[in-house]
């Protein structure tokens, strides 16, 4: 278990500003999300905590320790990559074995509890004698987080873990990490992804970045209900929010009205009027878009299978206490 | 053990009757093959069939074509010697020549791929890191890969000349040397010399396989191997040299079948060397200098059957894959 702490971490590659001063505070225990669009620097922040990246200036620190330069081997850390990374040549025993087998002092006996308790908390102990390229792309994931696990790490990497898993997978793997989570609650975990959900669904907390820089730190709902940028609210929730503007905003005294589609009501006496362009019917829920004269058509979100025809004229109205204003600068007014 | 349902090889019964795309695609395989059969039977196939008809005829220059089947009379063939009653073997199988020529050949061919092999990774490996200017360094590498035999030989044996060579000249003027040395002509460094101009010659190539098959290896493992804490050392044996071993054993074999017939830098650094001659030059001296076209015939087609001897042995015991990947 380690906090860490991140005090004006800056990162260059050649010209190329990537991190631009970031200060961060990751408690002990804590399941921290680091979301953010491509190019943001997300994945660049956790190479830079995991070691493989040298920070070009300020400090990072595990438990108060300046770990600059330390080894990546030498800060307690696991790290599970997003092609899996695993060694093809060796079997699966042998990828989540080959990092104790090379620590001194550790007896064979030892190793294998390790490997074996590892393996049965993600259920691969029957593929233990395969070889990478006999398993599956979701079993695979599995093993490199068992090669993690094996390591009994203080800090847990995790980069875009599940972006090359499909759809069910990405929730059933989701839902063992958040489990493991469970399971390891004295181990740290950082975790990259761009999407949203998994942020969402798995973080004590998120970190919001944008263009090297953090936008917001909060809990899931606090950045739900409270973003602190029009970036952070179109980011977080789906479908995104809508950002009203013109006129239907000057009614509210903002630049911008952030509504968020499930924030919206159909009713015959709804404030603005638009037309249905088109529909998209989950079953739980239906998304209908509406020409609104904005930049972007205007999700509305209402819940089980409804039928709204394309070109059909439609009134909503927003839930007045859970409207987001934004000043010409795109922060909140509260 | 395992229970359930996985991507293991589950082997499909071979269907009797093939769908006609199967047909089509063989039958188009075996048109777009054909052009390729033909020129092979011609230039390899005919002339090799051609050699070893020779070797078991008394064929010479200037009567090819009149030649007549003798059997085996050119590998070993014996006589009783009436007076004595001792028997006299005779033959290429007991031509002291010829076995100086093979243990020459193969004594040059272990030294000079073991070292292209060593000396080729670690260029391969210094040409993967990343560094400035690697694309300049890669081409440039390669030069001595492009210069024809020939002229490096001939460049060599004037740098190893024993009165103007450089070689002596900077041995000497360093204190290396106290007398110039002849290198290419004594029967003591004649065998050396080959195998550095050779080495210097095919190092790019083995270098250049060797980099194409360290560039399949995806970076990440390294990374991973990082945070596993494997010493860089440690990375090589138990990581690069398993994962490129697919990729260097087909260079190997590249290598050797080269070097098993080597000729053209022999026959021009150290002409008429008993210390350097190998199967292809005294296969060559047989059929075209000594007028013994038949024996030369022998000699190449033993030489062909020393050659797929090793490569057979290879493939089996290094299960060589030549469809890329590991195995």
């Amino acid at each position: 278990m380690a906090s860490i702490e991140l005090r004006n971490v800056r990162k260059s590659f050649g010209l190329v500003d990537v991190i631009k001063g970031v200060d961060l505070e990751v408690r002990k225990g804590e399941f921290m999300v680091f979301v953010g669009p491509s190019g943001c620097g997300k994945s660049t922040l956790l190479r830079l905590i995991s070691g493989l990246e040298d920070i070009t200036s300020g400090e990072m620190l595990f438990d108060g320790q300046v770990v600059n330069h330390l080894a990546p081997s030498k800060r307690g850390i696991a790290m599970v990559f997003q092609s899996y990374a695993l060694y093809p040549h060796m079997t699966v025993y042998e990828n989540m074995a080959f990092g104790l087998t090379l620590e001194k002092g550790k007896d064979k006996d030892e190793i294998r509890r390790r490997v074996e308790k590892a393996a049965d908390m993600l259920q691969i102990r029957q593929y233990l004698d395969r070889l990478p390229k006999q398993l599956s792309g979701g079993q695979r994931q599995r093993v490199a987080i068992g090669r993690a696990i094996t390591r009994d790490p203080r800090v847990f990497l995790f980069d875009e873990p599940l972006s090359n898993l499909d759809a069910a997978l990405r929730v059933a793997t989701r839902i063992e990490i958040a489990k493991l989570h469970e399971e390891m609650d004295n181990v740290t975990m950082i975790y990259v992804t761009h999407d949203q959900v998994e942020a969402m669904t798995l973080a004590d907390r998120i970190c919001v970045l944008r263009d090297g820089l953090v936008e917001q730190v909060g809990t899931p709902m606090e950045l739900y209900e409270r973003p602190d940028s029009i970036f952070v609210a179109g980011f977080i929730g789906s479908p995104k929010m809508n950002f009203i503007t013109g006129e239907k905003a000057d009614r509210f005294s903002c630049n911008t009205l952030g509504v968020r589609g499930e924030h919206m009501q159909v009713r015959d006496d709804g404030i603005w009027e638009g037309t249905v362009i088109h529909t998209e019917n989950l079953g739980a829920d239906t998304y209908i878009y509406l020409e609104m004269g904005q930049e972007e058509p205007v999700v509305v979100r209402l819940e089980g299978a409804q039928d709204y025809p394309s070109g059909s004229t439609v009134r909503v109205s927003p839930d007045e206490s859970k409207l987001h204003r934004f000043d010409a600068s795109g922060k909140p007014m509260r | 053990m395992a229970t359930e349902a996985m991507v293991s090889p589950v082997r499909t019964p071979v269907r009797a009757v093939r769908s006609e795309l199967t047909q089509q695609r063989a039958r188009a395989a075996r048109w777009f093959l054909l052009p390729m059969m033909i020129a092979l039977l011609v230039v390899a196939g005919w002339p090799l069939l051609r050699s070893i008809w020779f070797s078991f005829t008394d064929a010479s220059l200037n009567n090819l074509y009149g030649a007549e089947w003798i059997g085996l009379g050119n590998y070993l063939r014996w006589q009783v010697l009436e007076s004595s009653g001792t028997v006299r073997y005779r033959g290429l199988l007991v031509d002291p020549a010829w076995w100086n020529a093979v243990w020459n050949t193969v004594r040059f061919a272990f030294w000079s791929v073991l070292w292209e092999t060593v000396l080729g990774m670690i260029v391969a490996l210094v040409l993967n890191a990343e560094f400035r200017g690697r694309g300049i360094v890669r081409a440039a590498i390669l030069i001595p890969w492009a210069i024809p035999t020939i002229v490096s030989a001939k460049m060599w044996s004037w740098m190893l000349n024993d009165q103007f060579g450089i070689l002596n000249d900077l041995g000497m003027r360093l204190g290396l040397l106290s007398q110039k040395v002849a290198w290419t002509a004594s029967a003591e460094t004649a065998m050396t010399a080959v195998l550095v101009v050779d080495i210097w010659k095919t190092t790019p190539f083995m270098a250049l396989l060797i980099l194409a098959g360290l560039q399949m290896i995806p970076k990440d493992i390294y990374e991973a191997a990082e945070i596993d804490g494997v010493h860089p050392v440690k990375q090589f044996f138990k990581i690069t040299l398993p994962l490129v071993r697919p990729a260097l054993m087909v260079a190997i074999i590249f290598r050797v079948l080269d070097a098993l017939r080597i000729f053209d830098l022999i026959y021009v650094l150290t002409p008429n060397s008993d210390a350097t001659k190998t199967m292809s030059v005294v296969a060559r001296e047989n059929l075209f200098d000594f007028d013994n076209f038949a024996y030369g015939s022998a000699q190449s087609t033993l030489l062909f059957l020393i050659i797929a001897l090793f490569t057979t042995l290879y493939i089996w015991l290094g299960r060589v894959n030549f469809d890329g990947g590991s195995r």
